[in-house]
């Protein structure tokens, strides 16, 4: 990075980048801005102007996010004209919406209740006067509760600037902004593809995971980094655990390679397989020709196989057994399988269905 | 891949071809439409169907199936011909051109016309704008490997790719998107009839050596089956016994009805899965294992980036983690097995396999690591071939166009070419127990052009029954101008319309990849049938004795 532009954020001096905004020094410096509506690797747009600052020399607050720094730039992040602003802003936006956060899905994880904590609000002084949206519930995978939206845009943003899926767009409905699909749709008739992202940028409980609705709090549920089984591209995941169960799974690791915390259909949503009552859960073995397949233990079932492959090897040679190892399977069970059959059997006939 | 995902967003030009990459590779999808709408991009889409993509692109060249070859030539042909290659790049870093020129010499622009149906203007205009990008990114996945010239197309793309200097180079490179998440671990690991772990032939007594040193035992040196050649050795009587871990391939092998033959002909069948699946019905004993959300490993990406896989939750009941059940019978084989984790496992592929040499569980915690990786200070190779190939220089492949084994008649006058969609993944095991997938895509769908659609009285959304010269299946028309006239196109995730009753076992004669993308059909609208009487593909689901196999069966429809 290319620094060499001095400035003075809150009394201290800061060496920053000539394409960095007050935002962005700041939180390199550690020191604290409020933000909303910001969203990294997306436009700044400065629409919230909760992350408002006073720089000397300037009438008005700037958005932080948008300023870019200059030279001998005085700022100051935490004076009473710049409180009372973020205040109002924050007394503003709980008016206008429905924010009962005992039944919402976001408590504990939402910008909205942490900026009230933090302006330390008891009420706001307006009357509180949420749109009366219905909630969205005719898909499984997203629930959108408009009333509790904040208008902040960064759903708009993540789904046309991160996924590119240009699906979202603000539009007026009556008196009031909106955020949806286009002809205010819902997700399911649109041309929505649920990779989720909308749902990850939403700072409040505007648009949560559907499954994950009472499947556990956050401050309640482990988190576990793997990697999607699905496709190749080896998407990078956080899986919340909350009782031994899989109720929602995140994008891992905001700058994290391959996908920097973008996830697809099928990683977000596709793991209601996993605890899934079909699942296999015991060794099964036909014991007769032509019988059926039955349960058994495992030292039954694996000396089972053994007893057949030495025979099959005693009659036919090594080469008469053949095995299939997985593209789904991990580097160490490929690894193993194919151990098994070439120092184990004695056959390099040994493929997976990758061809395919 | 021989570049980085990363990269894609910031090169200068990426050219898709036979990889319908939002639906299949979505992330990646992302990042190629990123590309071009944040960053000024330009993108060629080379693909018969009108997938997203074209929508974003500023040329889209709608060959023929199977053309590819054709095409790619054309390209090379107007690149050469008008002098736009990276003559110094050609010079210092390749050699082979001059057969390649003689070669293309014959793809005129007029000429790849007539073969593949792209305009000649067109494809001069794509060639121009591949030749003059400053870096430029080829993608492509099983529209390309999946037909019997897939090796060649392979190369053709290869060769456009060093024409122009674009391998090894940031940004650039020739980059197959995989399928399945780990095919490139399970090839890096020796999962292959010809090589061991790391990519040493069988064949090789040095190799060899080696092998038996570390596993204390003689090896074979022969090459071993393919998959296909596998179900004709099963139905020839020569293969007997057969192991499957994780695979599905009653549904997923070209020519169905051939493979349920073979396994019923084997004396012995072992599946080892997560679910009862149409594969595990035939079987003398099933083993059942962890889902990857319920071990300890890694998997490797399509860009040769290794990661961790991690246990998040228990296996249900008494099942179990696949490399211990290999230990238990790598031991009762007489391979003694003591690994106590994963860890120790790739412990041992790290002593025998030198990319992988320096990636441990330790370096993993703090990262994912891209082999080659020869050693613990190694920072992992975001992209290939920088100074050199890896045999030195480059091969210029000079490949000529043939056509598709089998190609329209009047008998069969369609062609039909397969694929996946967004929602689902492979057999469908998985996705179809997922409400959202099935939410949005409930069902198999044959995708028809309006005109033959009109032609033949098939209507949207009306059952349409699909015949090739092996079998039949039936399955709702979608009426769209997605696929061009003359080719329909169904996926291969639902057993009820098992596409791969049609599709041609012809395969590759190199890579041994099946014809997929190209056989021929007819279409005729079904008696009026409704779907469930279409449901014909899960014949013998009620052979296992669990709870297990009905509920799959409605799991999958809730
Ligand atoms: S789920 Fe994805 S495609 Fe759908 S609206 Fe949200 S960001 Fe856009
Ligand atoms: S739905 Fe959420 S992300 Fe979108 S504008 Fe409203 S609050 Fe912001
Ligand atoms: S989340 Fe989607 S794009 Fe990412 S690896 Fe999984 S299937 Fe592929």
């Amino acid at each position: 990075m290319e620094r060499g532009v001095q400035l003075t954020i809150d009394g201290r001096s800061i060496e920053a980048a000539v394409d960095e905004t007050i935002l962005d020094a700041a939180r390199r410096y550690g020191i604290f801005i409020p933000t909303l509506c910001f969203l990294e690797r997306t436009t700044a747009v400065g629409a919230c102007r909760v992350c408002v600052v006073e720089v000397a020399g300037s009438r008005n607050l700037v958005a932080s996010c948008c300023m870019p720094v200059s030279p001998g730039m005085v700022v100051r992040t935490d004076t009473e004209k710049v409180r009372a602003a973020q205040r109002m802003i924050v007394e503003l936006l709980w008016a206008s919406g429905d924010h009962n956060c005992l039944t919402c899905e976001r408590n504990g994880s939402c910008a909205l209740q942490d900026l009230v904590y933090f302006f330390r609000i008891e009420k706001p002084r307006f009357e509180i006067q949420p749109p009366g949206y219905p909630v969205e519930k005719t898909n499984t995978m997203i629930q959108r509760d408009l009333n509790k939206c904040v208008l902040c845009g960064r759903c708009v943003r993540a789904c046309n600037e991160i996924q590119v899926n240009e699906v979202l767009d603000f539009f007026m409905r009556g008196s009031h902004a909106k955020v949806g699909p286009a002809f205010d749709a819902d997700y399911i008739d649109s041309s929505c593809v649920f990779c989720g992202e909308c749902a990850e940028a939403c700072p409040v409980g505007a648009i949560t995971m559907k499954k994950a609705r009472f499947g556990g709090r956050p401050w309640e549920t482990r988190t576990v980094r793997t990697t999607c089984a699905y496709c190749g591209v080896g998407c990078q995941m956080d899986l919340s655990i909350h009782e031994g169960k899989i109720v929602s799974v995140k994008g891992g690791g905001k700058d994290t390679p391959p996908n920097r915390g973008s996830l697809c259909v099928k990683g977000r949503f596709g793991m209601d397989f996993i605890g899934h009552p079909s699942r296999l859960k015991t060794p099964l073995v036909r014991r007769t020709k032509g019988g059926k397949l039955e349960e058994a233990g495992w030292e039954e079932a694996l000396d089972l196989i053994a007893s057949k492959f030495k025979a099959v090897r005693e009659a036919r040679g090594p080469d008469g057994i053949a095995g299939l190892s997985s593209a789904r399977c991990t580097n160490e069970e490929n690894y193993l399988f194919q151990k098994f059959m070439r120092a184990g059997i004695g056959t390099n006939n040994v493929d997976h269905c990758a061809r395919l | 891949m021989t570049n980085s995902i990363g990269e894609i967003e910031f090169s200068d030009l990426i050219l898709a071809t036979g990889t319908n990459t939002t639906e299949n590779h979505p992330v990646i999808g992302a990042a190629v439409k990123r590309a071009v709408r944040r960053n000024n991009g330009k993108l060629i889409v080379i693909d018969p169907r009108k997938i997203d993509l074209v929508r974003y692109a500023d040329l889209w060249l709608r060959q023929k199936p199977g053309t590819d070859v054709a095409v790619l030539n054309g390209l090379m042909n107007v690149i050469i011909g008008e002098s736009l290659h990276d003559a110094a790049y050609v010079a210092a870093r390749t050699e082979g051109f001059d057969a390649l020129k003689a070669v293309t010499a014959k793809y005129t622009p007029e000429r790849v016309e007539e073969i593949s149906g792209v305009p000649a203007d067109d494809l001069r205009k794509a060639a121009r704008m591949y030749a003059a990008a400053g870096r430029a990114s080829i993608l492509y996945a099983m529209g390309i490997t999946q037909h019997i010239s897939g090796t060649n197309n392979v190369k053709s793309i290869a060769n456009l790719a060093m024409l122009c200097g674009n391998v090894g180079i940031e940004g650039g490179g020739v980059n197959p998107l995989r399928g399945q998440n780990n095919v490139q671990g399970a090839c890096d690991m020796g999962g292959l009839p010809n090589v061991f772990p790391g990519y040493r032939p069988v064949e090789d007594a040095g190799a060899r050596a080696f092998f038996e040193e570390a596993w204390g035992k003689a090896l074979p040196g022969k090459q071993g089956l393919t998959v296909v050649e596998i179900t004709k050795g099963a139905l020839e009587g020569t293969v007997k016994a057969l192991y499957i871990m994780g695979e599905n391939p009653l549904l997923s092998d070209p020519d169905l009805s051939h493979v349920e033959e073979a396994l019923k002909q084997l004396d012995f069948l072992v599946v080892q899965d997560i679910f009862p699946t149409e594969t595990a019905q035939f079987a003398d004993v099933v083993l059942p294992s962890a889902s990857f959300a319920e071990k300890d490993g890694t998997f490797t990406n399509t860009e040769r980036r290794v990661q961790r896989v991690r246990k998040a939750v228990e296996p249900p009941g008494t099942a179990r983690q696949d490399w211990k059940i290999l230990s238990d019978l790598l031991n009762r084989m007489g391979v003694p097995a003591r690994y106590g984790s994963a860890g120790d496992i790739m412990e041992e592929i790290r002593r025998v396999t030198p990319s992988y040499r320096g990636i441990t569980y330790g370096r993993l915690e703090r990262g994912s690591l891209q082999w080659p990786c020869p050693n613990e200070e190694h920072p992992g190779t975001a992209y290939l071939h920088r100074d050199r190939f890896t045999r030195g220089l480059g091969l210029f492949h000079a490949v000529e166009y043939t056509p598709p084994a089998e190609l329209p008649d009047g008998e069969y006058p369609l062609i039909l070419s397969t694929g996946r969609v967004l929602y689902h993944y492979h057999t469908g095991t998985m996705t179809r127990l997922s409400s959202g997938s099935m939410e949005r895509v409930p069902e198999s769908l044959v995708e028809i052009h309006p005109a033959d659609a009109e032609r033949l009285k098939v209507e949207d959304g009306r059952p349409v029954t699909v015949t090739s010269r092996r079998g039949s299946v039936t399955a709702k028309a979608r009426v769209t101008e997605k696929s061009p006239r003359g080719t329909v196109f169904m996926n291969f995730h639902f057993a009820e319309a098992a596409v791969n009753r049609l599709t041609h076992p012809s395969l590759d004669p190199v890579g041994k990849i099946p014809g997929f993308k190209v056989c021929a059909v007819r279409v005729e609208a079904a008696r009026d049938a409704g779907p469930e009487t279409s449901i014909g593909g899960r014949a013998g689901t009620g052979v296992l004795s669990t709870e297990a196999a009905s509920s799959v069966r409605g799991g999958g429809n809730t």
